[in-house]
């Protein structure tokens, strides 16, 4: 193998696997290590630059990065709580606004228009208006946040954190329209907007078009459409007993507001196994803790109403069958059709874009599939002065995919305003690598790797949450367990660098590494080959290897980045420093570069 | 300063046949200097302990005094351990494998500890032929007080601080097979390929297995000018042989190149396959091998590998005819035999 380039940021971006995981690449072992010094506001401000919503995805978010973390790959380890120490530096910090933008800005006199005031448009805003865009959000509801305000519910999300942050958008001098609902992109275009961002999101539920349906409409909703009107305070009951349809994140917070506006007998039947359900394994746990049985491997059938009144619903049992290649289908298992009692139900079987309010004459080209066509780096759409994120631009995903579709949106409006080519003159990263070396045997971070397991968010009693939708659920890390869970952390971004002229091959490195990521052999021409001879060989080949250039023996460094402790003991062991222990420090450029003080 | 060595391993570490994966053979955290090849050493022994399936508890470490007869606390945490007086390791060694035969005895020395203070007794071990693997880390110098030249250091050798030593060195092999050896090697800690094979053949070998590893002191002798730097040896090693150890029952995979190869059987029936390096030695020959060692000498090179080895040794207990069992797993009956006994016994003396 050709020695690895280290120069390319990629290469040590990617060890860092939860900060390479994330849509938004936070970087997420810097803010850990800040949580673990007290130093909240500072942990915040890392995260309000990336990802926007600290306080917000703190709680919500759908964590890519902790099924990345090393910590996992680890024996009987469990990755760092990664999403919920984002919490405890949103919780804990001071007074943030000091080290925010602050409005207003000189003016560039381009005008930006943003439809929908979601997670992906207040990115948008948030990255253009210190460079001095004036900023126009358009949006239906009352106020801003989208989908973080009309469909995660207020147990998970309270409302007084999502103000926080949204706030800290809007009075970056924004134009808010609020209240006003968007009919045609033609007369947007009109107003003479130097640039559009399209983040209307993914805001039309599907619906179930079973026998029944029509008669026991006034009983059966579409899942995120109840949520939006209990959010809005115009649902407030619902009956005793309630079905909910749909095995997503959208279910389970249907399944879960149901039981606290008066469901008893709340159910969520899915189509799926149990195990191939789409909603994250933690939200799962949450529905089934309040009392709420999944009823996998039901298909509905026929919504059951009699005398104009809904009773319930019959569903018809399926087995998953699975062929050669893994693709499965739900066969019938034969047995009795099944009949579920209700008094409502909510269908939460997923949620499609909508784009009644686009002029299809405007040169904005739509897919088969009624999508609009957008580019996947610059985000920008056929016609040159709208661009598209989050939701609207590829279908429903989440609140940091939104985010990081808005830096890049902000990024190719702020390039096209300048008349700059969008694909070629994209920033480069900000990336820094410093050595962390104090002494002999000291480093400038905390080396020590702690045995601790996951430490789990304490949750308020049941009895007590399920009395108001409002009472928050999980209470999030203390400041002490918040430095336990920080301390587990491995420090991925504490980067291995290795010189190949200072390396002695005394063999040191590698007989004191713990986890035998290191090994000195005969170089191959083939990076399998080379896998199979290392002293453990490297069967995870999403991990990288590092490859150095020869050594005096005609042997070369092979460290298999999988497992990696980033302990620092190579580099302790190392007489001549060839090993050193370097911070990486990787950073997605955003548009308005003094986004952070 | 790191003190603690991470718990996790790799999850994916292989079992050997006795189900250990090869963290069961390691010690404490090493409190040597970076680099040093005493390190290197230990991390053979635990690979080599590993690899032969070796239940710790049948292991005693023993050593003396110096840098590398600390090591033992950085190898074997689970097999039993003695750090004797400065040079007297060989002495524990005869007693405790005269009370218990059925222990693998593996000593640790240095260069001082055998080759200054403790040579009267590392000769005496070696002529009485004791069941035990013998590694001297040899590095020429006294590393644990700063660097002196030992009486392993070459004649002609410059130390840290730029003297030059005016002594001929004694050469630990040689001495070993002229003294009677049946097993002699020579090794180089920044060679794992070379020095695990022989430390596996070393345990299985039914007598005295020496082996000399030189190794060198990164802090005190690995200066330009010195002759057991990294970058020396490197340069002036010549292996007698390239070595695998084979154990029982296994089919040889390798393939030798026709007349190079030589295979030796092992008493239990395991073998230690060499293929020659070296031109005119036969590693079942001492005088060629003395020869072999001589040539090298005069050319400057420092030979490694197996030098010469005798299969068919008879250990110290079947020369002094000991018991066949630990002296511990002795009984009354084998111990107070009787009165009828004790007359037979007094009837030979009349």
């Amino acid at each position: 193998m050709k020695p690895t380039d280290i120069k390319d940021p990629e290469y040590f971006h990617k060890v860092v696997d939860c900060q390479y995981a994330c849509p938004a690449h936070t970087p997420v072992p810097q803010y850990i290590r800040l949580i673990a010094e007290g130093k909240y506001s500072e942990a915040y401000m890392i995260n309000w630059d990336s990802n926007v919503f600290p306080g917000v995805l703190g709680r919500t978010c759908d964590r890519p990065c902790e099924p990345a973390c090393r910590r996992g790959r680890l024996a009987n380890e469990e990755p760092v709580a990664i999403c919920r120490l984002k919490r405890v530096a949103a919780d804990n910090k001071l007074d943030v606004t000091g080290f925010m933008p602050k409005a207003p800005f000189k003016s560039n006199s381009k005008k930006v228009a943003l439809i929908g005031a979601g997670p992906a448009a207040l990115t948008v805003a948030r990255d253009l208006a210190p460079e001095g865009y004036e900023i126009h959000i358009y949006d239906e509801q009352k106020l801003g946040g989208g989908f973080m305000r009309s469909q995660i519910p207020s147990f998970r999300l309270p409302e007084t954190v999502l103000n926080e942050e949204v706030n800290y958008i809007l009075d970056l001098g924004i134009h808010q329209h609020f209240n006003t609902y968007v009919s045609s992109l033609k007369e947007i275009l009109d107003k003479d907007y130097d640039a559009i961002f399209v983040g209307t999101g993914a805001p039309k539920g599907r619906d179930l078009l079973l026998p029944g349906r029509e008669e026991g409409a006034a009983h059966i909703q579409i899942g995120i459409n109840w949520l939006s009107s209990v959010a809005f305070e115009h649902t407030k009951k619902i009956g005793r007993k309630v079905i909910v349809l749909g095995g997503g994140n959208t279910a389970m917070d249907c399944c879960r507001t149901a039981r606290r506006l008066g469901g008893e007998q709340v159910k969520v039947l899915v189509r799926s196994p149990f195990a191939d359900m789409k909603a994250s394994p933690w939200e799962k746990e949450d529905a089934q803790h309040e009392d709420i049985p999944i009823m996998d491997n039901h298909v509905p059938k026929t919504f059951v109403v009699e005398d104009g009144k809904l009773k319930g619903m019959t569903f018809e049992k399926v087995k998953a069958v699975y062929d050669d290649k893994g693709k499965r289908k739900l066969v019938p298992s034969g047995e009795a059709e099944v009949f579920v009692e209700a008094d409502d139900v909510l269908i939460a079987v997923g949620q499609e874009n909508s784009f009644p309010w686009i002029e299809r004459d405007l040169g904005i080209n739509f897919d088969e599939w009624g999508m609009p066509v957008v580019d996947e780096k610059t985000f920008a759409s056929s016609h040159p002065k709208v661009f598209f994120g989050g939701d609207a631009a590829w279908g429903p995903k989440n609140v940091i995919t939104a985010v990081a579709h808005g830096h890049q949106a902000a990024i190719s409006i702020d390039l096209m305003c300048k008349t700059k080519n969008l694909l070629t003159e994209r920033p480069s990263p900000y990336v820094n690598l410093v050595s962390q070396k104090m002494g002999i045997h000291e480093w400038s971070y905390d080396n020590e790797v702690v045995n601790d397991r996951r430490y789990v968010v304490p949750q308020t009693a049941k009895k007590v949450a399920l009395l108001n939708r409002k009472t928050e659920v999980e209470l999030g890390f203390d400041p002490f367990h918040g430095f336990k869970e920080a301390e587990r952390c491995l420090n991925c971004d504490v980067q291995t660098v290795f010189t190949e002229n200072k390396c002695i091959e005394c063999d040191a490195c590698m007989d004191i590494c713990p986890t035998a990521a290191i090994s000195f052999v005969t170089n191959k021409e083939e990076e399998k080959d080379l896998r199979a001879i290392l002293k453990v060989p490297a069967h995870n080949l999403s991990q990288d290897l590092y490859v150095s250039d020869v050594l005096p023996t005609k042997k070369v460094m092979v460290k298999d980045e999988n497992v990696c402790l980033h302990c620092g003991l190579c580099a302790e062991r190392c007489p001549t420093s060839a090993w050193d222990m370097q911070k990486f420090f990787y950073n997605i450029t955003k548009a308005g570069k003094n986004a952070i003080k | 300063m790191s003190y603690i060595r991470p718990k996790f391993r790799h999850p994916e570490l292989p079992k050997n046949k006795l189900g250990y994966s090869v963290d069961f053979y390691e010690g404490a955290l090493s409190t040597l200097c970076a680099g040093c090849g005493h390190d290197s050493i230990s991390a053979g022994v635990i690979q080599a302990c590993y690899e032969s399936n070796i239940e710790p508890h049948r292991v005693a470490k023993l050593s003396g005094i110096g840098c590398s007869s600390k090591t033992p606390a950085y190898f074997l945490s689970n097999s039993h351990g003695f750090n004797s007086v400065h040079g007297r390791m060989p002495s524990v060694a005869t007693g405790a494998s005269l009370a218990n035969r059925d222990l693998i005895y593996f000593g640790v020395s240095g260069d001082g500890d055998s080759a200054s203070i403790g040579m009267g007794q590392f000769v005496h071990v070696v002529r009485r032929n004791l069941n035990m693997v013998y590694i001297v880390m040899n590095n020429g110098c006294y590393g644990l007080t700063k660097g002196q030249d030992s009486a392993t250091a070459d004649n002609g050798s410059k130390n840290k601080s730029g003297n030059v030593n005016l002594f001929e060195a004694i050469d630990m092999a040689s001495l070993a097979i002229e003294l009677g050896a049946t097993f002699v090697a020579q090794s180089f800690s920044g060679d794992k390929a070379q020095l695990v094979p022989l430390i596996k053949a070393a345990i299985k070998h039914p007598g005295f297995a020496f082996i000399n590893v030189i190794s060198p002191c990164v802090t005190f002798n690995n200066n330009v000018g010195s002759t057991k730097s990294y970058d020396y040896v490197r340069q002036h090693v010549e292996a007698t042989s390239t070595i695998d150890f084979v154990p029982e029952m296994a089919e040889i995979t390798t393939s030798y190149e026709a007349g190079t190869s030589k295979k030796i059987k092992m008493h239990d029936g395991s073998s230690i396959q060499l293929s020659k390096l070296e031109k005119d030695w036969d590693p079942m020959d001492r005088s060629s091998a003395v020869n072999a060692m001589l040539r090298a000498k005069a050319k400057g090179e420092l030979l490694t590998g197996l030098l010469y080895m005798n299969p068919d040794t008879q250990d110290l207990h079947h020369t002094l005819n000991t018991s066949d069992v630990p002296l511990n797993t002795l009984t009354k009956k084998e111990l107070c035999p009787g009165s009828k006994t004790l007359a037979d016994i007094n009837a030979e003396y009349r």
